[in-house]
């Protein structure tokens, strides 16, 4: 075959495959959005849900995946901020720092399932809490931790080094330089790289299904004390996410308006996930701007 | 901040002072967030391996049916059988024919990105993406479930519910990684390879083929391996399409099940502790080894790229 | 090879070499046979020079041939390189710097750096003198305005700098940034100062508002520059040492240097025939 026609028709199904992607993204957004916004009302997003009658909600679902995102996060930014201290600033090359650059690859690649199988051993039977929010925020961080590590390491090497030897020459330790120094000028994108890590921890399921469980006890929202069984802010309890409430109403299958509450459940996941993006996104330009605005 | 008329011996030389006492106590600080996170991997795979050995073990399963046999019946009264073949090939078959259908739509997309329109190409498909990614997977289960399913029921056959669904699903789910990777395989290529081979006449096409696509080939196998990693773990998308049975399928249109559809499944219905409940550990204890692989593997090939 | 030439105190001090002799009172620096390794490569081979109080000692040489490392030696910078190790003695006031049980955070705040590229901080003018201030110990907000002042005027900034402290230091030029980082490092009130090239990243105009800068500064520093500059090295500094790859070659009087050095390679480089 002419070269010059095997060029044209392999450049066609290069511009083919580009648009089949494009297409497949515009095409799964459209069909959630198109199919879920219109479920999204006020009641829905505070109505509880129903196991058998049509017409539930999501409401302690949305709390429950906002209230474990916080506690997840809550854990694993300082962790994983130390260990990026550690690994960009104390971590000599060798074997011990190649034995944690494997522990970091190996939890970044494990299955979500199987972490929640662990999170099931350790978190739920082992220290006896049961199905429970704690339990489920725990499994998260397993899941998270690599990320943050990684980020902040990152963020704390490209900062420039003069920075740092300016520091240093003038007589300042290396902890108050990290302190002082290096953390402010690398926290733009250690936030942005949290931002954007909530919106993976906000969509998960198959960690917590056997971590924080597929039910809710019934929560009374006028009870802010989170020692009490019926508070919302009890980490002792059970609690079902949004996303996995997606799939148990899908696999359960006894509600009849199965498919408009998975509509409109996902609809809200995703467009939380969207806002999570662009929340990102923005604070990062945002800051970046009146770092350098003031030049 | 007056130089002291101290001796300078007393001044410069180290002391059991306090400066010593913020450095140490950071130091301690992050430490302690490194040897946390080699504990946690530890302890993962030391609790993992150990309730997955139980049913062997303890309950005496034999760990040569479990790998080789096709009868999965563990609620039989008389002659429970613990086969867990149908679940190994449902694993692997739904990864390799996902890795077949993403790896040339991701490869061909950073090819399209890096070669056919580097000047804008990337500005649209790096965000599009950006934006597969953030969707979690029960969505994508569920746009399986309610849109695929019954156009595979209505157009090709079966029940819907099949190897095929979960391949389609898998795929469009690992795109994003494979093509993230072939995009910064082939990004990262010296310029002279481009160069050279234009210089003597080749087709656009004739350089990608033969001069780029195998230059790059380590890092883009590295891009199907690490989606096959993804695929062969994930749970809840491919159980909501892949009707979850219990034997091998015998086409691509019949329902199967994988590791993680039965675990997923099975894990709150069985007693912790039964032997049922045992093998699903054991099951775990097989994706938890194909992570290892996985990563080994990985590693195997980056290390080719250096050649 | 070692061909520097001494000076008679220094002769003096060699014949006595030992941590706990008299320190010659007019040496703030005495450098005995240094060796700096980066890995297995040697960077500096076996230099011994002598630097006065209250004089600036100009090191020049061609690119790579270890001034800057040797420089940074001097403070403990090198410490930050993985694999890097020196042999020999630095004796800063009679005492060896270079043992494990010198507390180097202290050393550095009594010898200073400038580096090349002006590298303040990410903060307000005031903010960067007073940041190394408070981690000193100085709380006293009063007591900080004035050592802020104090520094700034000496660095001959503090009238253009004055009306805006509290403004970003990123919003000054290239040659007012370099003179804060002077400010700087003036503040922790050291007895030595290294600049490590400090004007070649300038235009020419800030290049000579920070020599006049350094001249006035030898009043009460002592000080050691890097340069490339070798117009710099013979307008401004008092003794000129020659590096090339690694050794010391020439180690004089600046006007001797320039006019008429002792070595062929010292000529032959002075006059541009390589570098």
């Amino acid at each position: 075959m002419n070269s010059r026609v095997a060029d044209r028709i392999a450049t066609s199904v290069f511009v083919a495959i580009a648009i089949v992607i494009v297409s497949v993204l515009v095409g799964l957004f459209s069909y959630i959005l198109f199919n879920g916004v219109s479920h999204i009302s006020l009641d829905f997003l505070t109505n509880p849900s129903s196991n058998v009658r049509a017409g539930g909600g999501i409401r302690d679902q949305l709390f429950n995946s906002f209230y474990i995102l916080f506690i997840t996060m809550i854990i694993t930014v300082p962790l994983g901020v130390g260990g990026g201290i550690y690994m960009a600033e104390y971590a000599k090359p060798g074997r011990v720092t190649n034995t944690i650059r494997t522990c970091i690859e190996v939890l970044a690649s494990l299955p979500s399932i199987v972490i929640g199988m662990f999170g099931l051993l350790m978190f739920v039977n082992l220290t006896g809490w049961g199905y429970s929010i704690l339990g489920g925020a725990l499994a998260l961080t397993v899941f998270n931790l690599p990320v943050m590590v990684r980020v902040s390491e990152d963020a704390l090497r490209s900062v420039p080094r003069d920075q740092k030897e300016a520091s240093l020459a003038l007589g300042i330790t290396h902890w108050h330089t990290i302190k002082t120094i290096l953390l402010p000028t690398a926290f733009p994108s250690i936030l942005t790289g949290a931002i954007l890590a909530s919106g993976r921890v906000f969509g998960e399921a198959a960690a917590l299904l056997f971590t924080s469980g597929l039910s809710t006890p019934r929560l009374d929202y006028a009870n802010w004390n989170p020692f009490i069984e019926n508070s919302p802010l009890n980490i002792f309890r059970p609690a079902e996410t949004l996303a996995v409430h997606i799939w148990s109403v899908n696999t359960q299958g006894l509600v009849p308006d199965v498919e408009d509450i998975a509509n409109g459940a996902s609809a809200v996941l995703i467009l939380s996930v969207l806002i999570f993006n662009l929340g990102a996104r923005i604070i990062g330009g945002l800051i970046h701007r009146k770092f350098t605005a003031s030049k | 901040m007056e130089k002291s008329s101290l001796p300078v011996r007393e001044r410069l030389i180290k002391s059991n002072k306090t400066r010593l006492n913020g450095e140490v106590r950071g130091r301690v600080l992050v430490t302690l967030c490194a040897i946390i996170m080699i504990s946690a991997t530890i302890a993962i795979t030391i609790f993992l391996s150990t309730k997955g050995l139980q049913s062997f073990i303890k309950n005496g399963v034999s760990p040569i049916e479990f790998l080789t046999s096709t009868n999965w019946n563990p609620t039989d009264p008389e002659n429970p059988m613990y086969g867990a073949l149908p679940f190994i090939f449902g694993s692997f078959a739904v990864t390799m024919l996902a890795a077949l259908v993403a790896a040339p739509l991701g490869i061909g997309g950073a090819i399209f990105m890096t070669e056919i329109a580097p000047s804008w190409g990337k500005k649209i498909l790096q965000p599009v993406i950006e934006l597969l990614v953030g969707i979690p997977s029960v969505v994508y289960g569920f746009i399986g479930l309610t849109v695929l399913v019954p156009f595979i029921r209505e157009h090709v056959g079966g029940l819907g519910f099949s190897l095929l669904s979960g391949t389609i699903v898998l795929a469009i789910m690992i795109l994003p990684t494979v093509t993230t990777i072939a995009t910064d395989a082939m990004a990262t290529l010296p310029k002279s390879l481009r160069e050279g081979s234009y210089a003597l006449g080749a087709t656009r096409w004739q350089t990608i083929r033969k001069v780029l696509v195998p230059a790059a080939l380590p890092s883009l196998l590295t891009a199907v391996v690490l989606g096959m990693a993804r695929a062969f773990g994930e749970a809840l998308a491919v159980q909501m399409v892949i009707g979850n049975t219990r034997i091998i399928p015998e086409s691509i249109i019949d329902p199967a099940g994988t590791l993680t559809t039965i675990i997923t499944l099975n894990m709150g219905h069985t007693t912790y502790g039964s032997i049922e409940n045992n093998t699903l550990w054991s099951m775990g204890l097989i994706l938890l080894v194909m992570s290892f692989a996985f990563i080994l593997l990985i590693r195997y090939l980056s290390s080719r790229r250096k050649i | 090879m070692n061909t520097s030439t001494l000076t008679r105190a220094a002769v003096l001090d060699r014949e006595h070499a030992s941590e706990t002799s008299v320190p010659n009172k007019d040496l703030i620096l005495q450098v005995k046979d240094l060796d700096i390794y980066y890995g297995e490569k040697r960077a500096v081979n076996t230099i011994s020079m002598d630097i006065e109080k209250n004089s600036i000692t100009a090191l020049i040489g061609p690119s790579g041939c270890g001034k800057s490392t040797f420089l940074r030696s001097i403070n403990r910078m090198n410490d930050l390189i993985p694999g890097a190790r020196a042999k020999g003695e630095i004796l800063y006031e009679g005492l060896n710097i270079l043992g494990d049980n010198i507390d180097v955070v202290a050393l550095r705040k009594e010898i200073g750096m400038v580096f090349q590229k002006p590298n303040p901080f990410p903060k307000s003018i005031y903010e960067n003198i007073a940041h190394a201030l408070k981690f000193a110990g100085i709380k006293n907000k009063s007591e900080l305005e004035v050592l802020v002042e104090e520094s700034l005027t000496k660095a001959a900034l503090w009238d253009e700098v004055k009306d805006r402290l509290h403004k970003s230091a990123l919003s000054l030029s290239g040659g007012q940034q370099q003179r804060l980082c002077i400010a700087r490092t003036i503040a922790m009130k050291p007895s030595l100062m290294l600049l490590d090239e400090p004007s070649s990243a300038l235009d020419p105009i800030s290049n000579a508002k920070v020599e006049e800068l350094i001249v006035e500064l030898k009043k009460e520093y002592s000080i050691l520059i890097v340069t490339h500059n070798m117009g710099q090295a013979s307008r401004i500094s008092d003794k000129t040492a020659f590096f090339l790859s690694g050794d010391l070659i020439e180690f004089d009087a600046t006007e001797k240097i320039f006019t008429n050095p002792s070595v062929k390679k010292t000529e032959e480089y002075i006059s541009g025939r390589f570098g």
